[in-house]
């Protein structure tokens, strides 16, 4: 799929969709402070796939719930979102209705749970029709067929009239996606979109989410912890790891070359079918750090191999890995001992009977 | 379908080579059915035949609906199986009353897939590990303790983890209480239900070694049920492949990803992305169209064949039976032919 | 940590990590709760203390007092018969107290365990039970209690014995559906594959993790069983004069409301507080103890 690669090099030229600078997102509590996101900072380009990868708690999720005004009153946001030019953080809620949906979508994992189960799949996505593009009720439903084509629905002219319990996972998250496409976004934020769904099933929502790129030319962020669904559908990929941004990397960079360590031991935890044999896998020692605090300190430092004084001493920069390239560069890490691009992953393999006991962060996540 | 047990032993173990003479579990023409509310019968599982050997790990595959987990439900007595039966150690478990079940299940146990809803929230880990124990009185008084903080020690865990509370731990760290808590009592045989589903990557990794060598150094033989092809392929030795119900096709771990032969075995493999941006973009990938058919009213002939690219006349009519093929596997297709040559349904 | 978590952490740690202590501080922030438990605790005390507190015999009549405006002397007056209202308040609340937790450990003993079994059992049992239940339930509680009263005949003794046969369909009911609600969760099922005998799984881990659904209807259950109370005896069902009762009091403030509202309102006012306490502190508790309440 050499195409896909030549279109986000050309996606790059010109205004990114979506620019997110030094995002921070905190919850407050009465007994604490989650500090969810930590100066985050991306740019989404026009027919692009930018995946955001990380575990649980990394903060992926709010990240895109604080791009489209989806988070809490609780929740304290700082830093700046522009979609299109516009600044969407302090944005007044009418305002954020009328780029929700119109400029901007998402799509969540359960698509059961955002269908409304009393109304028809034609009646849901022609509301949103109706709603921002004023369409009569003959208009939209014709487009309505349209777009059930357009997210691969069998016979959509009969499958408009069924509920959404009439339908297979699969079929209702082409809906969903239906329906966030309907008013043309230029950005599409899918959140683990393909995480409910059988592999058989996915690999189907993951060619919709290629095709709409292809002929809509919607720029996508797509929030997965699977790095098998990144390296099939992203262009870029930016990895996420307590709330901070460790590295970011064209695809076939990151998977090739990562030079954070995180990375590296995430990329090496990941099973990777076909014909390996039996193998140890190395697993990243210890526990995800609490969030508590925002330390002036590599968060990874107590669980790298990599890492020593300097990095317990001062919050890395996210920057070039390669001397010499801008601070733009297409490849950036936060780390104060990156690997080379040609240098061997240290074995991280740890006897599991080291981990630490730090149970408070992890808990019922 | 007895037949099953003739597969050799693909892998040694602690022990040597699995028994397969004397299988830790037997389940023959295992059927599930429920009465549907609105009339009729959902064939969960219909007709499934597995066997486990001694110190033989053995992997179930299979998507959602396809009943691989009934299966498993059923092969511990946490379901009922409304035909067929199960053996655990030459003995036919399913036609015992429970009480009767009781004190064999020291024998076997289950590996949940939730960690935070497999563990009682108002007991401690220590009362959790215990309670087996207890249960089957393999210690007691101050031996329980011992016995709890030398499991804990085995899964990697620490003896003060004994008086927390299952919400004070982790994902990770709650799955290895319930693999502690399955292997009190030394089973020879554990059911581990989708073990590492719930769990993040890196912790995934982690929780596969600790099953991995346990499994190698106690030799207890193991279902292992999952949707995940790659775990699967990490830790078991033989996999069985369930579509709707039935077994589709079974052969060792290794043939079958280098050389699946049931068309859906195909599809399902070609299907799960490979984390390497450069093989997975030049991968054919089969995409089955169609939805999953409802187990209420499977469809006539071979089941797949609603879906299957390669579907003939004969296999919309005429239900393919499971089928021995040389090298100890199994499949149910009418296009894979006596000696083994499959079709290819990426053509 | 699952791939199936929501989108939202929803500030993970305010619902989560809830230990006894944990649920306390939380008890402890809700004001109207806390108000509630403040007053419950009060009415116990009083109930339990009444000897020493009453400044009078509640049943010693003085006919030279009769009908006292509340002052200096009687605090809050005296009835028909001049005796001192605060005693007979006192007293009053005593047997409400007692009427009420005693009719719900009643309803308690014999509804948990026919819960229990109707929602683990399911057929045969559960099939009796529920009709039962059912039965039950299509009576409004109070025309039950005073019904099944009607039938016993009036004393305190019986008039508990109906209120708490006449709360015990309610408890069934929450009881069978936590039974079943929880005889589907994985750690009964890891139970029963450890070897556990129904005994097991029905008193070490169906019946501990009910507690929450039980001790907030046991909240519900108390002051309905004071109303019950002041009912009955209003009715004359219930505790028998001259011994002192909420309910009787009312009933005798009657015929003298124009003369001296005062007997009418302070009793009155008793039976409210009671009840109302016990109903706040039944609300605090459930969102304090209901793990998925509150923040999620």
């Amino acid at each position: 799929m050499t195409e896909t690669v030549l279109e986000s090099v050309r996606g790059r030229v010109g205004e990114p969709v979506l620019s997110v600078r030094d995002l921070s997102v905190s919850f407050r509590s009465d007994t604490r402070t989650v500090h969810a996101v930590d100066g985050v900072s991306y740019d989404l380009h026009p027919g692009e796939v930018l995946a955001v990868v990380g575990e649980s708690g990394c903060g992926k999720s709010v990240t895109s719930m604080a791009v489209m005004g989806l988070l809490p009153p609780t929740a304290r946001i700082g830093g700046s979102i522009r979609v299109g030019g516009r600044e969407l953080v302090g944005a007044p809620e009418k305002e954020l209705q009328k780029i929700r949906g119109k400029d901007i979508a998402m799509i969540f994992q359960e698509p059961m749970t955002s269908l409304n189960p009393v109304l028809t799949i034609g009646r849901q996505i022609g509301e949103v029709l109706r709603r921002h593009q004023g369409l009569s009720r003959k208009e939209a439903r014709e487009r309505s067929v349209d777009l059930l084509d357009l997210v691969g629905i069998p016979a959509p002219r009969s499958r408009i009239d069924e509920y959404p319990h009439q339908l297979s996972g699969g079929m209702r998250q082409r809906v969903m996606i239906a329906i966030a496409v309907a008013c043309d976004p230029s950005v599409l934020i899918a959140d683990e979109p393909t995480t409910a769904l059988d592999v058989t099933v996915q690999a189907g929502i993951l060619e919709v989410l290629q095709s709409l790129r292809e002929r809509l030319g919607t720029a996508i962020v797509l929030v997965t912890h699977d790095l098998g669904v990144v390296a099939d559908a992203a262009d870029r990929v930016l990895v996420m790891y307590a709330g901070r941004s460790v590295e970011e990397a064209p695809v076939h960079d990151l998977f090739a070359t990562a030079r954070h360590p995180y990375t590296r031991g995430l990329l090496g935890a990941v099973l990777r079918p076909g014909g390996e044999g039996k193998r140890r896998l190395p697993e990243i020692p210890g526990l995800v750090p609490s969030l508590d605090s925002q330390p002036d300190a590599c968060t990874f430092a107590p669980r790298c191999s990599r890492a020593d004084d300097t990095c317990t001493a001062g919050r890395p920069g996210f920057g070039s890995v390669d001397p010499g390239t801008g601070t733009d560069a297409a490849h950036r890490a936060a780390c104060w001992h990156p690997y080379g691009a040609g240098e061997a992953s240290d074995t991280l393999t740890a006897t599991p009977a080291t981990e630490p006991a730090r149970p408070d962060q992890e808990a019922g996540k | 379908m007895t037949a099953a047990q003739t597969v050799p032993a693909p892998r040694d173990s602690a022990e040597g080579a699995a028994d397969q003479q004397h299988p830790v579990l037997r389940i023959d023409s295992m059927e599930r059915h429920f009465a549907a509310s609105g009339g009729g019968t959902v064939r969960a599982v219909d007709g499934v035949s597995i066997t486990v050997g001694r110190g033989e790990v053995v992997g179930l595959v299979g998507e959602s609906g396809s009943g691989k987990s009934t299966v498993g439900r059923c092969a511990v007595r946490l379901d009922e199986p409304t035909g067929g039966t199960v053996h655990i150690n030459g003995t036919d478990i399913t036609h015992l009353s429970r009480r009767a079940v009781r004190p064999l299940r020291k024998d076997f146990h289950l590996v949940f897939q939730d960690p935070s809803s497999s563990l009682d929230p108002r007991m401690t880990i220590g009362q959790i590990i215990a309670e087996p124990i207890r249960l089957h009185r393999r210690a007691r008084g101050a031996a329980v303790r011992e016995r709890v903080e030398e499991l804990l020690a085995q899964v990697g865990l620490r003896p003060e983890h004994a008086d927390r509370h299952p919400h004070e731990l982790s994902g990770g760290q709650r799955q290895r209480i319930s693999i502690a808590r399955a292997l009190s009592c030394d089973p020879d045989l554990v059911v581990a239900d989708e073990p590492t589903s719930a769990l993040d990557v890196s912790v995934q990794a982690s929780v596969l070694n600790l099953l991995a060598d346990l499994q190698r150094d106690r030799g207890f033989g193991c279902l292992f049920i999952t949707h995940d092809l790659a775990a699967v392929e990490f830790l078991a030795d033989r996999i069985a492949v369930m579509y709707l119900g039935q077994i589709v096709e079974q052969a060792p771990t290794a043939e079958l990803f280098a050389d699946p032969k049931h068309p859906y075995t195909q599809a399902l493999l070609s299907a799960a992305p490979v984390p390497d941006p450069v093989l997975q973009r030049s991968r054919e990938r089969i995409v089955l169209h169609g939805e999953l058919p409802s187990p209420l009213d499977p469809p006539p002939g071979c089941r797949f064949h609603t879906r299957c690219p390669l579907a003939t006349e004969r296999c919309r009519t005429e239900v393919p039976v499971l089928r021995e093929l040389p090298g100890g596997r199994q499949v149910s297709c009418h296009l894979v032919g006596d000696d083994g040559t499959a079709p290819d349904a990426a053509v | 940590m699952t791939t199936a978590t929501p989108a939202l952490p929803t500030v993970p740690q305010t619902a989560k990590k809830r230990n006894a202590n944990g649920r306390l501080r939380a008890l402890r922030r809700n004001r109207l709760a806390m108000t509630g438990g403040i007053i419950a605790a009060v009415f116990i005390l009083v109930a339990l203390l009444a000897p020493l507190i009453a400044p009078y015999d509640p049943s010693q009549p003085d006919f030279g007092n009769v009908l006292a405006e509340p002052g200096a002397a009687h605090w809050l007056g005296t009835d028909d018969l001049g005796r001192d209202q605060l005693s007979r308040i006192v007293y009053g609340a005593r047997a409400s107290m007692q009427v009420g937790l005693v009719a719900v450990v009643l309803a308690f003993v014999i509804g948990v365990p026919l819960g229990l079994v109707g929602g683990y059992y399911g057929k045969f049992a559960d099939g009796a039970i529920s009709r039962l239940t059912d039965t039950m339930l299509a009576f409004p509680f109070l025309v039950l209690a005073v019904g099944l009263a009607a039938i016993l005949g009036p004393s305190l003794t019986n008039a508990t014995i109906a209120i708490g046969i006449s709360q015990i369909p309610a408890v069934i009911r929450i009881t069978r559906a936590e039974t079943l609600r929880l005889k589907h969760v994985d750690y009964v099922g890891a139970a029963i594959a450890n070897g556990g005998g129904d005994g097991t799984v029905l008193f070490r881990h169906i019946l501990p993790n009910a507690t929450s659904a039980l001790i907030v209807q046991a909240t519900v259950g108390i002051p309905a069983a004071i109303i019950g109370e002041a009912l009955l005896s209003f009715l004359g069902l219930g505790v028998q004069p001259p011994d002192p009762s909420l309910g009787v009091m009312l009933s005798g403030a009657q015929s003298f409301l124009a003369p001296a509202p005062w007997l009418a309102v302070f009793p009155g006012l008793a039976i409210v507080a009671a009840t109302l306490a016990f109903n706040l502190l039944g609300d605090g508790l459930r969102d304090v103890l209901d793990p998925r309440g509150g923040t999620r």
